[in-house]
């Protein structure tokens, strides 16, 4: 048993002020813990969320020493003790209360992306067949537990509050994902480009660096559809093709 | 009451883990106007947690596996108490369900020849579980929440139900506040669907997260509906014991399915030496034999380590007891022997389990590819619940229905690994789509708005108590550590007494509790306003434990260990008396028809 400080963010609606909590922690312990230590003893109305306390839900997500993070797997022996541990809510979300943002803005954007449309099944028996290595690629992407960590991170929200016009990493990881199945047939290119704003990602990764699940989004995700996008809307180079192949066949035609 | 608002649905389901999102999914497809409410955001429900995979006699690893065999060991692992109309349409429908999630979206593991991949679990003659890794509860949640969301289904997310409505012998919806604001709503509904999950707060030591407090048990109960099995708790063979901090959390069964061991502190396998008599013919005689199972031999027999998890978790508590525990008072997991057998086991490892290597090197320091795990059982599951109708899942209260884990029946005295994935597709969608078929046959009940207010002014009373009131989560507490000590793995008369004495003194406490704060997300009032159910269902689980002087399943009594014939055809039921004590009635089980007797008795051989 030693003594830690723990300096969290109190207030509602984005009226709020740090408080300092002393608190004895104990070997094994992570941040979660410690803020239920400080509700269970000393504020029993410290709002925060939480689920499965294992990293497999996503609901505990702030920001511990200014980084965004999963309270969760946070473990207390990862940070320095001598001075005071900050918790605060992720900033890019209306805040509730403490440590609890307004986080509906996601699950609204999620119902505007095509959903999941399959192929006919290709077997017999209504079903179909996928080789596992045509499915590594989505299932990485799967591995998403929608901590919204990404979103938190992601400047274009944070900094510039492009809500409107960008739904942020972690969708563009659902568009991959639903993209890159290989039963789906629908196609995102149009919304890629307009709804969902993937122009205004320019790669600095901030949110494959915070990403709890190690899911390479900018690289594996966020890349391949803006070269999509690219290949559909603007390639030059293919543009260059596209008008040389109508000229060769003009010029074929002419000779013939 | 002013700040009550008034929601319309046709069917409201109540939970949104798996079940509840299979039941709203198939209730917006009969047509009817469809609400879920969940008590936290959408799709953090437990069904995330899940890991190691779902049930279903696809037969896509080993074609002898079929609808028969599933049936015969799902009714033999519960010991035969299995309401087995349920048990028969679980094994029928899986397959059906499973291959659905497929059109949806899911991307399950696959077998070389592209179709779903199965893999080997406790109490399951074949490999059996379709999975994705580690993570298969995670990929089942998000393919319902992510198919529903399109349907036109209102979701009412981080709002939690503290009553249901009754007009006369029927429900007619339900009141609910939500955790933002600490509003009440009124949902008026012409059907209702509980699928609200486990009841595992109730213990201190637990793979369940703050939301499980029994709510749908306790709801039906309060309602006028039966529960039954309330005494079959499943206590999961491993969880993890250290540090401290993550006591509870579970580490799957798929550990074992990979070829996972268990060793005491003497590094003996210690399951070899205590099998049961049923399972003898299907399980391996030697280590040699086990592993040639686990990597997928027909002609071999199962390790010990998959039997089912009851007789797995006292064998672990027996080790602990005689003092070859390991340190932390568990024993050990060990998956990273495997590297004697495979040239790449660490890498197959951390494929085959990918958030068990991240969740013991994260929380614990641990690298289970190199080294063994500690663990010990937890607090896991409830096999009873509310008394459902075994083909519509309509409850004794005409228009209520539930599904999932707090329906009680399918699993009988003890659940088998990857039937409760398969029992939330399965019985949500049949739940859907009888509650839907009910509201539409329907008029909406009259809602009597004096017991919605009686119903705010009770929730509101802990602000009343500030000054001087007991905090709710010290009562919590304490009503988790008494339940885990006297109502455990290991019970006993003189003991469970006690609890009910205990019971009687914490509900002076609970009665006087205070909360300070507004109503704003206020986790300590949340935390008072479960304490009720809490109590509730801990005094059903003692009530019922008491009753069956026996030990079957889940339910093991020091004073009468052995089981007893008198309460083989048994259910324990519990209703609420006119006088609102507790009443407990023997139910016999019907008789099983001749078809089904000879499922069960072929797979005997």
């Amino acid at each position: 048993m030693s003594a830690a400080t723990f300096r969290i963010w109190r207030g509602e609606r984005g009226d709020g002020r740090f408080e300092d909590y002393p608190t004895t922690v104990s070997e094994g312990m992570v941040v979660l813990d410690a803020v239920h230590r400080i509700q269970s003893e000393q504020a029993n109305d410290l709002a925060c969320r939480w689920n499965c306390k294992a990293g497999k839900c996503g609901s505990c997500s702030a920001e511990i020493n200014g980084k965004p993070r999963l309270m969760c797997m946070t473990r207390l022996n990862e940070l320095d003790l001598a001075k005071p541990v900050t918790i605060e809510p992720m900033r890019a979300f209306p805040h509730v209360r403490d440590l609890v943002t307004d986080v509906s803005w996601n699950f609204r954007v999620k119902q505007k992306i095509q959903p999941f449309t399959p192929c006919a099944p290709q077997a017999a028996d209504g079903t179909w067949r996928m080789q596992q290595r045509d499915v590594d690629r989505v299932q990485e992407f799967r591995k998403c537990i929608e901590c919204f960590l990404c979103q938190d991170v992601c400047h274009v929200l944070r900094d510039h509050n492009r809500h409107d016009s960008f739904v942020g990493p972690r969708f563009l990881v659902h568009v991959a994902a639903l993209e890159m199945h290989p039963l789906d047939t629908a196609d995102r290119m149009a919304e890629l480009r307009e709804a969902d704003g993937i122009g205004y990602c320019n790669i600095t990764k901030c949110c494959t660096t915070v990403c709890p699940e190690g899911i390479a989004i900018t690289d594996n995700a966020i890349i391949p559809l803006k070269e999509r996008v690219v290949d559909r809307f603007y390639d030059p180079l293919k543009a260059l093709v596209r008008l040389m192949r109508r000229e060769t066949r003009d010029e074929r035609r002419e000779t013939s | 009451m002013a700040d009550v608002e008034t929601f319309e649905h046709d069917v409201l389901v109540i939970g949104a883990g798996g079940a509840g999102l299979r039941a709203a999914i198939e209730a917006a497809a009969g047509g009817v106007r469809v609400g879920v409410v969940c008590k936290s955001l959408l799709g953090k429900a437990h069904t995330v947690m899940a890991e190691g995979g779902v049930a279903a006699a696809l037969g896509n690893v080993d074609d002898r596996d079929n609808w028969r065999v599933h049936f015969a060991d799902t009714m033999r692992g519960g010991q035969y108490l299995n309401n087995w109309r349920m048990a028969e349409i679980h094994a029928k429908e899986a397959p059906a369900r499973v291959n659905e999630l497929e059109a949806w979206g899911a991307v399950f593991d696959r077998t070389p020849d592209g179709r779903i991949l199965q893999r080997n679990f406790g109490g399951h003659r074949y490999p059996r579980l379709a999975h994705v890794g580690d993570r298969t509860g995670l990929e089942m949640i998000r393919t319902l929440q992510d198919h529903a969301v399109h349907l036109g289904i209102d979701v009412h997310m981080e709002v939690t139900v503290i009553a249901l409505l009754t007009d006369g012998n029927r429900v007619c919806g339900a009141v609910a506040y939500d955790r933002e604001h600490g509003r009440f709503r009124l949902f008026h509904a012409r059907a209702v669907i509980l699928a609200t999950g486990g009841v595992g707060r109730a213990f201190s030591v637990t793979s369940n997260s703050w939301e499980y407090t029994a709510d749908g048990q306790m709801l039906a109960y309060n309602a006028g509906a039966a529960l039954q099995d309330m005494e079959f708790v499943q206590f999961h063979p491993t969880g993890m014991v250290w540090p401290l901090s993550v006591r509870g959390l579970l580490v799957t069964e798929a550990v074992r399915g990979e070829g996972g061991v268990l060793r005491n502190s003497e590094g003996r396998r210690f399951m070899f030496d205590d099998i049961p008599e049923n399972y003898r013919s299907q399980t391996a005689d030697t280590p040699e034999e086990g592993w040639r199972y686990v990597q997928g031999d027909k002609n071999a027999r199962r390790p010990p380590e998959l039997l089912t998890r009851d007789h797995v978790a006292r064998c672990i508590m027996r080790e602990v007891r005689a003092g070859r525990g390991s340190p932390h008072g568990g024993v050990y997991l060990d998956i990273a022997w495997i590297r004697e057998k495979l040239p790449n086991a660490a890498e197959h490892i951390r494929k085959k389990l990918p958030s068990m290597y991240h969740q013991f090197k994260q929380l614990a320091d641990i690298d289970i590819t190199s080294e063994p795990m500690e663990i010990g059982p937890t607090t896991h599951y409830m096999m009873g619940g509310i008394r459902v109708d075994g083909d519509t899942q309509m409850t004794t209260l005409p228009g209520l229905f539930a599904a999932g884990e707090c329906a009680a029946g399918l699993h009988g005295a003890n659940r088998l690994g990857g039937n409760s994935l398969s029992d939330l597709l399965v019985f949500g969608k049949r739940a859907g789509e009888h509650a839907a078929q009910f509201a539409q046959r329907h008029d909406a009940g009259r809602v009597d708005a004096g017991e919605v207010d009686r119903v705010a002014r009770a929730a509101l009373a802990p602000f009343d108590r500030v000054a001087g009131g007991e905090g709710p989560y010290d009562i919590q507490r304490d009503l988790q550590v008494m339940m885990q000590d006297l109502v455990g793995i290991v019970r006993r008369e003189d003991e469970m007494r006690g609890a009910l004495d205990g019971l009687a003194a914490l509900a002076r406490r609970v009665s006087a509790v205070g909360v300070a704060g507004n109503r704003e997300y206020n986790p300590g009032w949340h935390t008072a306003m479960d304490l009720p159910n809490l109590m509730a269902v801990s005094e059903a689980i003692t009530r019922a434990a008491l009753e069956r002087r026996e030990s079957r399943g889940g339910h093991f009594r020091d004073d009468y260990p052995d089981k007893d014939p008198a309460f083989a055809g048994c259910n324990i039921v519990l209703t609420k008396g006119t006088d609102g004590a507790m009443q407990l009635v023997r139910q016999p089980i019907p008789p099983l028809p001749a078809e089904l007797q000879q499922a069960i008795e072929e797979q005997k051989a």
